[in-house]
């Protein structure tokens, strides 16, 4: 009879002790570092550092930009960044979003800066009247930019602070 | 000449409406009034009831996307923007748009809609590429059913007079002043393909 009672007893006690391990609940910790430079020398922004068998916390997630104040380029022929969110704008072989205001007949009207009369070339130099083909996917080159963290310290110096040094002395 | 051929038509016609005319015309013989007045009184709720029923169950999702017609094409784009998923969760589904809220505007559309009714049964867009070749036509009625009702679809939800232009992004609230504020344009002027993907647009002016 005592033999059983313990045994019922362990059973319990082994049960309790399972149900606490499972609904037990890990504090939020907060984001891992940025960015871990692993042995091997290679940028670990993935996973940052986080043992594989470990859940790492992601980084709060970046929202876009969307302020409409033309930014300055860095250097000589970058490609302007775009100031504003394009979520959901349309960019297929059928319709373009973008030209929609940027186009130079409509960018006086919605106060948009025109694309460069480069657009409008050919390879072989030819003028066109609409955007040529291969200016088409705007967002090859023209990118948004959103409020992440930068991965890495940068000591880059965009082309206005160049320039300003340069003028000084 | 003419009217003897008419008499003679309907001399026929009332051939086939006259027994049908005397026993509606004639008291009734077994009913008591009662039992006709509240009998047709319960009869209608009842066809009103189920009539409306009906009506409200072909405006649902679940209707809609039954087809694999809108299910696989259009309703497959809806998910991907904002009128589908989004912050807080307030969602429209396809009669939202497509079909008016007021009853009269709404039947009109429901007859139309048999138009649709016969697409499906003979095959009209059975395929993505028939439903691709055909997306402009079927874009267009859209297009001029909303340019028609001043966007009254959109309006349902998107009021001008509460919209808070200190809130929206600065270009934004510069275009809707200008142009929505002022009654120039309606909202499917510039947004054409907010909720689907848009077929070649060429020629069709989207601002």
């Amino acid at each position: 009879m005592k033999g059983v009672r313990t045994v019922l007893a362990l059973i319990v006690a082994v049960g309790l002790a399972a149900c606490g391990s499972k609904h037990e609940e890990t504090p939020r910790k907060a984001p891992d570092a940025p960015v871990v430079i692993t042995a091997a020398g290679q940028i670990d922004a993935m996973r940052r550092g986080v043992p594989i068998d470990k859940e790492a916390s992601p980084l709060p997630m970046a929202r876009v930009e969307n302020f409409d104040r033309i930014r300055p380029v860095n250097y000589e022929m970058q490609p302007p960044t775009i100031p504003h969110a394009i979520d959901n704008y349309q960019l297929t072989v059928n319709t373009n979003r973008c030209m929609l205001c940027h186009t130079r007949s409509a960018a006086k009207k919605f106060q948009a800066p025109p694309v460069s009369d480069a657009h409008y070339l050919t390879r072989d130099g030819k003028v066109l009247e609409q955007i040529s083909s291969r200016r088409y996917f705007c967002v090859q080159c023209h990118v948004v930019q959103t409020d992440a963290e930068p991965l890495v310290g940068n000591r880059y110096e965009g082309l206005n602070t160049t320039l300003a040094k340069e003028e000084k002395p | 000449m003419i009217g003897g051929r008419l008499r003679a038509i309907w001399l026929r016609v009332w051939g086939w409406i006259k027994p049908f005319w005397t026993t509606v015309w004639r008291p009734s013989l077994h009913f008591s009034m009662g039992f006709l007045t509240l009998g047709g009184f319960i009869a209608g709720i009842i066809f009103w009831g189920g009539f409306n029923t009906a009506m409200e169950a072909t405006n649902t999702e679940e209707f809609c996307t039954s087809c694999h017609e809108m299910n696989d094409n259009v309703f497959a784009e809806l998910k991907t923007t904002i009128h589908y998923n989004n912050r807080s969760g307030v969602r429209a589904v396809c009669s939202d748009c497509h079909v008016p809220h007021n009853w009269t505007d709404k039947m009109g559309r429901k007859m139309q809609a048999s138009k649709e009714v016969w697409g499906k049964i003979f095959g009209s867009i059975e395929s993505r590429e028939k439903f691709l070749d055909k997306r402009l036509e079927l874009a267009k009625h859209e297009w001029a059913r909303l340019k028609a009702n001043d966007s009254l679809e959109c309006r349902n939800c998107h009021q001008y007079d509460s919209m808070d232009l200190t809130r929206q992004s600065p270009r934004a609230a510069q275009i809707h002043q200008l142009y929505l504020g002022t009654g120039q344009k309606t909202c499917i002027d510039c947004h054409k393909g907010i909720a689907h993907h848009l077929p070649n647009m060429k020629g069709i002016p989207q601002g």
